[in-house]
């Protein structure tokens, strides 16, 4: 298939069968990175341009490392340690970044809609690196590919994701993805954690976590997001862990097969025990590792693709 | 269309490229095949059984694809799919045989010669393939050429092989429109 997009902005846009090819082109690229010399000189000459209005260590060192993998150009840009900091915009930052002639820009930023914005503004492909609590497209692709690498299949199976589903780019991108490509998506959220009219999605509502989770291929914790929230919505952090954490008891609950997965970054002992997290069901080290094929497909096929929106 | 070699004919080109990778690699010590996509990895795989059924000797074949390699996407505006490589041997020190189906601007070759370079040191590198048409734009030389074609480059070769095609077979047709 041809792959026409500038930009990847959301899973909610992309047909099933792009999700697919990009999940397959991954697939192609991941042998690159068991590799002694793990680099490959495709992408020579190209520049990419992370730029990131907000904290993170996974998603862009994996996008840092894939586009070295295939030979481009790096340069990272962080709002804290730049001219964001003396009253630049949003605007001219980018328009700035266009001027060094870049191919692809990276883009987090904490307002919903700003990669959208980026993507009108900017000749280069933009790709959103999560944008406020709308999507993080590549986390969801980087799951689903662990999915299937673990699994075989997504159609069928039955995924649970728990946690500040509300607050989550994660969880939507991956409730979209998902549900496209035919999986059975329950959520589990305190109650002021879940969206209103979430099963408008397709997705259904666990009752009881513990006894839901006996039918899980797939458990998705989500991060509890204290930087999202403008009031407390739950009294204390043990009090969540509590209720709503996945604690080491549940383990034995689950399916010899099933899987733990997590976004990162982790708070131990909060969302997630330390023993869960730990265990042999847990997945989260390799999400990360799948990580860079997953970014190194995107970086090619938004290259490759002629430039075209 | 014109043929060049039926399924009969292309089985003695098989056993005498086979029989020559023999004569030069005298008891096929630390070789290995690796086949360029697409063509190029049922050659390989011809070759792997031959050596197996009438010299009794086994050796590991990898596939090998071209794309991330390749020196026009520079100028293209639409990269090819990507297929994955799949050689799951050390290539260090080893007696590398690529094999491809046709040899014509040598810029596959090329490709993949920089390909394998980029997973090891070989200690040698030799090129297998099923025809020679001529034309090269590079300084680039098979070891074992199935057939020798004299063409024009209007003309364009057609190597079918059964376990992709259907059939074992070469031909020639005048189909191909000059940039």
């Amino acid at each position: 298939m041809k792959f026409n997009r500038k930009d990847l902005v959301s899973i909610r846009d992309l047909t099933k069968e792009e999700i697919e090819f990009i999940l397959e082109q991954a697939q192609s690229f991941k042998e690159i990175n068991e590799r002694v010399i793990k680099k490959v000189p495709t992408l020579r000459g190209k520049t990419v341009v992370t730029c990131f209005y907000e904290p993170s260590t996974r998603t862009r060192l994996s996008f840092e490392v894939a586009a070295k993998r295939l030979s481009a150009d790096t340069l990272n840009f962080s709002a804290s340690t730049s001219s964001v900091k003396k009253g630049e915009t949003f605007l001219d930052t980018l328009k700035n970044i266009e001027a060094l002639k870049s191919d692809v820009v990276i883009i987090r930023h904490p307002a919903s809609g700003a990669t959208k914005f980026a993507s009108k503004i900017l000749k280069a492909s933009v790709v959103n690196a999560g944008d406020g609590i709308n999507e993080h497209p590549t986390q969801a692709l980087l799951d689903a590919f662990t999915i299937l690498e673990k699994k075989g299949r997504i159609k069928g199976l039955n995924i649970i994701i728990a946690g500040d589903i509300l607050h989550s780019r994660v969880a939507r991108s991956n409730i979209f993805l998902l549900t496209k490509l035919g999986a059975n998506v329950k959520v589990y959220a305190p109650p002021m954690m879940m969206p209103r009219d979430i099963e408008k999605t397709g997705v259904k509502i666990v009752k009881d976590f513990r006894d839901e989770i006996k039918e899980a291929d797939v458990v998705m914790m989500l991060r509890v997001q204290l930087e999202r929230q403008n009031k407390a919505l739950f009294p204390s952090i043990r009090e969540y862990a509590k209720f709503f954490g996945f604690k080491k008891e549940y383990l034995e609950n689950l399916k010899n097969d099933a899987i733990i997965m997590h976004p990162g970054p982790m708070n131990r002992g909060v969302e997630i025990s330390s023993e869960v997290a730990d265990s042999d069901k847990s997945v989260i080290l390799e999400q990360v590792e799948n990580g860079i094929a997953v970014r190194m497909a995107i970086l090619y096929l938004l290259i490759g693709s002629g430039g075209e929106s | 269309m014109k043929l060049i070699a039926d399924e009969n004919q292309l089985k003695w080109i098989y056993e005498r490229l086979a029989a020559e990778i023999i004569e030069r690699n005298k008891g096929m010590e630390n070789c290995a095949l690796v086949g360029i996509r697409t063509r190029g990895v049922y050659i390989a795989e011809k070759l792997k059984d031959l050596f197996k059924e009438k010299y009794g000797v086994d050796i590991p074949k990898g596939i090998l694809d071209i794309t991330l390699y390749r020196d026009d996407l520079s100028i293209s505006t639409h990269y090819p799919e990507l297929k994955s490589t799949e050689i799951d041997f050390s290539v260090d020190d080893k007696n590398i045989i690529l094999v491809d189906d046709v040899l014509y601007t040598g810029r596959t070759v090329r490709a993949a010669l920089d390909a394998i370079m980029d997973l090891g040191r070989p200690k040698t590198i030799q090129l297998c393939v099923l025809v020679d048409r001529g034309h090269r734009e590079l300084p680039i030389q098979a070891d074992y050429v199935g057939k020798r074609i004299q063409t024009s480059k209007k003309e364009r070769i057609h190597v079918k092989v059964k376990e992709y095609d259907g059939k074992d077979e070469i031909y020639i047709s005048e189909n191909v429109k000059l940039k």
